[in-house]
């Protein structure tokens, strides 16, 4: 396979993650700022939305308030916003035209679908710069859909090559970051002297996370019971069977990578770094994880993850 | 403007339907308007999911733009197919032949048959490809011949476009869509089938394979990338023909030999159909400022380690002015009389053939020797008098670089419009393919419509649209 349709695959699926990972956070931010007990500072609220989807430093640099209607319009429209859901899927539409013909027909029909509706919502009152929460729910709506229906075409109809294995692997690269980002974004609460402090607020702010990265439902069939800081930690760092945890995510990151590199002679750097982060996530356990800190072992996750993304570019993708 | 008075090729001059258009003019006559209206809304919304766009240069907004389709099929008979073919096939053979002998011996301007100055001022005859054998002799492996009809059994040559010929996907694609927005007139005509020109494409791609290439032969379609307006075609011709699209910066020369840059390393390459102009092909040898070329590509080909398709040097065989030497050069290669006529040209090189022109600059199309898409040429009958002037102006400055022809009364079909169905002026470009295994054509074409009322130009760049066309058996008795 070409190198420029490796990596124009591996963008696409993580610029397609990205647009439903952002969703999801102003979808969980939203309820969250509505509540009751936080009327009075709702700000921190779209604050930590922006840190979590990477847009901080960008925002700050608008020189806007932090409310609810510019930091919406930042994650959602907004075009000097690089991540912003609309740029996602511009950028994600035009990785798949460079390479439509690596793509299966649903595949790349699931995007152009998803890019000619955007460009309705584009001329309407959000695409516009006028907030509006009913367009912004179907608009949300939308987002996840489209994800949904790319993830499906792509597990459904792609032969299972090399064009299949770069798709997934930069999903499940902007998988992992996304889920350490929200985790490091709200340690603080997940904190287990937190729980002393209880109150119906920190349990929002827990369901809030699980929202992020649609685990509440999950969180309940596997633990049956209340909401507990460490649970929601173990869940979405060390649990195999949830889809969007980063044990999951390197499960499949390694899997990937070995049949990507399965006729190289020996395995290549990519592999054997995935391979490294994958066993300290297998070794890992919760008590480990707050013993050290749980902000200090998102933080050197999220720079290895960073690496592998690079090694991954150098030895396939940019040669 | 008063519609030219024409051949319509659905309707007899008294109002009925032609035997050929028995059961579409039935279908138009019974079908409700609003029925036609929404499968032509339903065939746009299907091209624009699939993504058939088309860009068109300078205009900013329109950066994808659909081509207009028209559902009603446009309809040839297979005697009348047949015949064109062996035209289309003698043609091409010819002008690979010419092509061979004017980089080569050049025996037809030895002859006397064509003037000497014509090949070597001519800006599309390339130096570098003089005494150059290319793989199999063949220099034109895909051919766009756009023609044109004016009467029952009156069909012209209009172009040869042996360059980069483009629109052979919408020719695909508009049959995949009529198959499944009309699936019951399709099923009672006998329509050919168009749908295994990938297959012969790739084939005659394989059989030109340079001597040297590997077993099976890796081929490679070089696009501009995806900004260019036919990316679309690119994309879908090399998704059918299972071959990698490559942009310029995925290949690379080392000791002249092509790779293209893969996971698993450099990867070689033995047949590249490009669709980039020569200019653009390799800035080492032509335009230096070429970001879309590849180095070296041309020293690779040289040295005969990789075939393209078309050869580099094509353009002087498709060049307006050598158009008007077409009979004698079918004449002079294959000593046979050419099938398919040329349309009546004047060389405004030639004084009294300007003359002629200027006098009668008001009822001749006049172009360009070098222009294609349709820009830089005058209809006399549609143009105002200030942009004739302009262009008698033109003429006397640069005499060679213009041919005339008479307006021609192009044929019409029906086409449908919110107002109702009503007739269009159409031409054809059939596509010819040249392989060491001889000349492939598959039976139909693209069917291009000038959608404007009374309008004879058909170019999707200037708002033109396209029809499915049907080479069908002749309805019995």
């Amino acid at each position: 396979m070409l190198s420029r349709t490796a990596d124009n695959l591996f963008w696409l699926a993580r610029y397609m993650e990205r647009a439903d990972f952002v969703a999801r956070i102003v979808e969980a931010t939203q309820r969250l700022a509505a509540l009751p007990q936080l009327t009075s500072d709702t700000g921190t609220e779209w604050e930590s939305a922006l840190e979590a989807s990477g847009a901080a430093e960008g925002f700050h640099e608008t020189k806007a308030k932090i409310e609810e209607a510019t930091v919406v319009e930042y994650l959602t429209f907004a075009a000097d916003n690089p991540s912003s859901i609309r740029n996602c899927i511009e950028w994600a539409r035009a990785n798949a035209r460079a390479v439509r013909t690596a793509l299966t027909v649903e595949v790349w029909e699931s995007i152009n679908v998803a890019w000619i509706e955007l460009k309705r919502f584009e001329k309407g009152n959000l695409g516009s710069g006028r907030y509006d929460r009913e367009d912004l729910t179907r608009f949300l709506e939308f987002v996840k859909r489209i994800s949904l229906d790319y993830d499906g075409a792509t597990h459904r109809t792609m032969l299972r090559n090399e064009a299949y294995w770069f798709s997934r692997l930069g999903l499940y690269i902007e998988r992992a970051d996304n889920t350490a980002r929200i985790l490091d974004v709200k340690y603080h609460v997940l904190l287990p002297q937190t729980e002393m402090i209880g109150g119906s607020l920190d349990y929002f702010q827990w369901t809030a996370i699980l929202r992020a990265v649609s685990a509440l439902t999950a969180y309940h069939w596997i633990y049956r019971e209340s909401i507990k800081p460490w649970l929601i930690a173990d869940l979405l760092v060390l649990r195999l069977e949830m889809p969007r945890s980063l044990i999951a995510c390197y499960d499949n990151i390694a899997r990937f990578l070995d049949s990507i590199g399965k006729d190289e002679a020996e395995p290549g750097k990519a592999q054997a770094l995935a391979h490294q982060i994958m066993a300290r996530l297998e070794q890992a356990t919760t008590k480990d994880i707050f013993k050290i800190g749980l902000h200090e072992f998102i933080t050197a996750f999220v720079e290895d993850n960073s690496l592998l993304g690079q090694t991954i570019s150098e030895q396939y993708l940019l040669v | 403007m008063k519609p030219v008075d024409c051949f319509d090729e659905m309707t007899l001059p008294d109002g009925a339907s032609r035997e050929l258009y028995r059961k579409i003019a039935q279908w138009l006559e019974t079908a409700p308007p609003d029925l036609l209206l929404s499968r032509q809304s339903h065939a746009e919304l299907m091209f624009r999911r699939i993504g058939i766009t088309f860009a068109v240069y300078g205009d900013k907004d329109a950066t994808e733009r659909l081509i207009p389709f028209d559902i009603i099929p446009r309809l040839i008979s297979r005697r009348k197919w047949t015949h064109l073919e062996t035209g289309l096939i003698q043609r091409v053979k010819a002008i690979n032949l010419f092509l061979a002998d004017i980089y080569g011996p050049q025996e037809i301007v030895k002859s006397g048959k064509i003037p000497a100055e014509m090949i070597e001022t001519n800006p599309f005859f390339l130096k570098a490809m003089i005494g150059v054998s290319v793989p199999h002799g063949i220099f034109v492996h895909i051919a766009g011949i756009d023609l044109v009809r004016t009467g029952e059994d009156a069909f012209y040559v209009l172009e040869d476009n042996v360059r980069t010929p483009s629109g052979v996907s919408y020719m695909l694609e508009n049959r995949e869509v009529m198959m499944r927005l009309i699936p019951d007139l399709f099923a009672e005509h006998r329509v050919a089938p168009v749908e295994n020109y990938p297959d012969a494409l790739l084939a005659s791609l394989r059989s030109v394979a340079p001597p040297g290439a590997s077993g099976v032969p890796v081929i490679a379609l070089l696009t501009p990338g995806q900004y260019n307006s036919a990316y679309y075609e690119h994309s879908f011709l090399a998704d059918k023909l299972g071959i990698e699209l490559v942009e310029g910066r995925d290949l690379l020369v080392q000791d002249d030999i092509v790779y293209m840059r893969t996971t698993k390393g450099p990867r070689r390459v033995d047949v590249i159909y490009r669709r980039i102009d020569d200019d653009f092909l390799d800035p080492q040898a032509f335009l230096p400022e070429s970001a879309i070329g590849v180095k070296g590509l041309m020293r690779a080909y040289l040295a005969g380690n990789v075939t393209l398709a078309n050869a580099v040097g094509t353009g002087i065989a498709d060049d307006k002015a050598i158009y008007t030497f077409m009979p004698d050069i079918i004449h002079f290669y294959l000593g046979e009389k050419p099938i398919l006529d040329n349309v009546p040209t004047w060389r405004c090189r030639e004084p009294d053939a300007l003359q002629y022109v200027l006098e009668h600059l008001p009822e001749l199309v006049v172009k360009e020797v070098n222009g294609s898409g349709g820009y830089g040429m005058l209809v006399g009958p549609h143009a105002a008098k200030a942009q004739i002037g302009e262009f008698a102006a033109k003429l006397r400055e640069h005499p060679d670089r213009f041919i005339a022809q008479p307006t021609l009364a192009l044929s019409t079909c029906p086409a449908v419009f919110a107002s109702g169905v009503a007739p269009r002026h159409v031409d054809l470009r059939p596509f010819v393919l040249a392989g060491s295994d001889g000349i492939r054509v598959v039976p139909g074409g693209l069917t291009r419509v000038a959608m404007e009322h009374g309008s004879l130009v058909v170019n999707s760049s200037q708002g033109g649209g396209t029809k499915d066309t049907w080479i069908v058996e002749e309805p019995a008795g």
